[in-house]
């Protein structure tokens, strides 16, 4: 193994500069918020000279931060429980059941994911206003299920189909119908899929931006990423602030993200290998 | 009715009533399915469908429809202009400016983008400890928000503030530099928080695959005297295409996306310089309340999805799948 050294240590050279383009811009984020603007402007990327606490504590105390908050999380938490209900239902009916149209009705589903789901906006945001649900978090959270149903149903079924048939044979002989099957056995078993479907509906959702803008007029009821495009313009020259909230919206977020990235790595590498 | 039943007539008895109670099949699929399928019909296939009648329209989104008769007015709500939409979007210059800078996320997407991914994956994805943490840090970035990573950046590259606050300390400029203000500068920055953005997810994707190829396979290869970048070259690549076609696919369509993006950057400025399709789409369109041409865009936006993913998936995935 000659030139191992060598190898290994470019390698490790290449790995932590990328790492550091990561890490740096993302620590000033956190750093920022503690310096005052001045303090930004000398020395963007280094510690803060005093550890000012002053705007964190300012967003923290802003009633208006924890609005946004709560509803982005009422949206996506709704979100996340219509996608599972509706799309294990649904992969359930083509995976166990043989009907007229299974084939054809599982390919119109499939071309949800073939088009970007912005090319529809105009139309889909007058269906919103003629059912009344505008400025509703309804207007947001139906078509984010509509559109999560194609991508879900796929990995759902594909997991379902992967269930032994003994097992329903089974519970078939002893009288066990197909809607009780579903949920005394197709549910419990299938606690990883709904999982990492879960953890990929609600990243998507708390991060989506197109929706909320286009659906959501009233400022009571915006999500956290609408807040902040908000905060932003009304603190245009002063970053701190800006930076101190960013802080405070990406925590949780990568806290959720480190505590659940086994299932979401898990359901990058299912979409991969099963295409 | 005879008090001694035989075992055979009680299980007709009970399959007779199964077939009414909520364990037949058909009360099933009627159960199950029709909800997903409405919700994806309202909400998914009739705006498109809507999309593609509206085009030819020039209206408001007044009223229910664009030919439907407004009483008050003693007309319809819009006005039909036939193709004008389009011709209108193949010659405005703002437009061509998206559908280029569209292009350009595609290719750095692959020409950069992927073979950094690929590097990268190369080099992190055998199981060690000190691996799994690079990988937990490649992959922040695509967790964060995209309105967030557009507000980071976009004090990374304030003028007054970050990076290049830095660059024109170091090199003496008298005037500060805001590239996301300038038409030269302005998307291509994007195009680079793009890169820094989504690559981690491609990344995993690689490292799924190199993570399953047999091992006796690398080994064999090395036993017959092939060096790494042969192995690489002759083994890994090779096996690896199946999961490269799928990430090519996410980059095209992902690609075709990016909104959320651009608007904490530039929100399409300066004049009009750093669109993408979806936001000359919303800004077009929606801004300004033209169903018509935002439907016009949307319809041409959808054309070329499908058309790509239809014939994607019948050349490529397909070879990749034999």
């Amino acid at each position: 193994m000659s030139g191992f050294t060598w190898r290994s240590a470019s390698r490790i050279c290449v790995l932590l500069l990328v790492s550091s383009l990561i890490v740096i811009p993302l620590a000033a984020t956190i750093l920022g918020g503690f310096k005052t603007d001045g303090e930004l402007r000398a020395e963007p990327f280094g510690l803060p000279d005093v550890w000012r606490t002053e705007y964190y504590a300012e967003i923290f105390a802003d009633t208006r931060f924890w609005r946004y908050l709560w509803n982005s999380l009422v949206i996506s938490l709704l979100t996340v429980a219509l996608t599972l209900i509706l799309g294990s239902m649904a992969a359930y009916a083509f995976a166990q059941a043989k009907f007229f149209g299974s084939r054809f009705l599982f390919s119109y589903l499939l071309l949800g994911l073939m088009f970007p789901f912005a090319a529809a906006i105009m139309p889909l945001f007058l269906t919103v206003r003629d059912l009344g649900i505008l400025d509703t978090p309804w207007g947001v959270i139906l078509p984010q299920v509509a559109f999560g149903l194609a991508f879900s149903i796929m990995f759902f079924r594909t997991f379902f189909k992967q269930m032994p048939p003994e097992l329903f044979e089974a519970a078939r002989v002893d009288g066990c119908g197909y809607i009780r099957f579903y949920f005394y056995f197709t549910l419990p078993l299938s606690t990883p899929i709904l999982a990492t479907i879960a953890v990929f509906v609600f990243v998507q959702s708390w991060n989506n931006y197109l929706l909320p803008l286009i659906m959501l007029n009233d400022r009571a009821g915006y999500t956290w990423t609408l807040g902040a495009m908000d905060y932003r313009g009304e603190y245009i020259s002063s970053w701190n602030r800006t930076l101190a909230f960013m802080t405070m919206t990406l925590t949780p977020a990568v806290v959720f993200f480190i505590a659940a990235q086994k299932y979401i790595v898990a359901g990058l590498t299912g979409g991969s290998v099963k295409g | 009715m005879t008090l001694v039943s035989t075992e055979s007539s009680i299980r007709s008895a009970k399959r007779r009533r199964m077939r009414f109670d909520l364990s037949g099949q058909t009360t099933m699929l009627l159960i199950f399915l029709p909800p997903a399928i409405l919700l994806f019909t309202v909400f998914v296939m009739l705006p498109m469908a809507e999309a593609a009648f509206f085009s030819p329209y020039k209206w408001s989104g007044y009223g229910p429809a664009p030919w439907a008769f407004n009483e008050a007015t003693g007309k319809t709500f819009g006005t039909w202009i036939g193709g004008t939409n389009f011709e209108r979007m193949a010659g405005h210059s703002a437009f061509q400016t998206a559908l280029f800078n569209t292009m350009k996320v595609i290719a750095v997407s692959l020409l950069i983008q992927l073979p950094l991914a690929l590097m990268l994956a190369l080099m992190i994805y055998r199981k060690s400890y000190a691996n799994t943490v690079f990988r937990l840090i490649f992959f922040v970035p695509y967790i964060l928000a995209e309105v967030a990573t557009g507000l980071i950046w976009s004090f990374v590259f304030d003028g007054n503030f970050g990076l290049s606050r830095m660059i024109t300390d170091t090199f003496h400029l008298q005037q500060a530099f805001f590239p996301l203000a300038e038409k030269e500068w302005a998307f291509n920055t994007i195009l680079a928080v793009i890169v820094w953005k989504y690559f981690g997810f491609h990344m995993m994707i690689y490292i799924a695959g190199l993570q399953s190829i047999p091992k006796d396979f690398i080994e064999a290869a090395r036993i017959d005297g092939a060096r790494p970048l042969q192995i690489i070259f002759f083994v890994k690549l090779p096996m690896l295409w199946p999961a490269i076609t799928i990430s090519i696919f996410y980059s095209v369509l992902g690609a075709l996306q990016v909104f959320d993006l651009v608007m904490p950057m530039t929100a399409g400025g300066p004049s009009n310089s750093s669109h993408t399709l979806v936001s000359y789409l919303y800004n077009f369109g929606f801004i300004r309340l033209n169903v018509g041409y935002g439907s016009a865009v949307g319809v041409f936006l959808f054309a070329v999805g499908v058309i790509f993913a239809f014939v994607y998936r019948n050349t490529v995935q397909r070879e990749a799948a034999q």
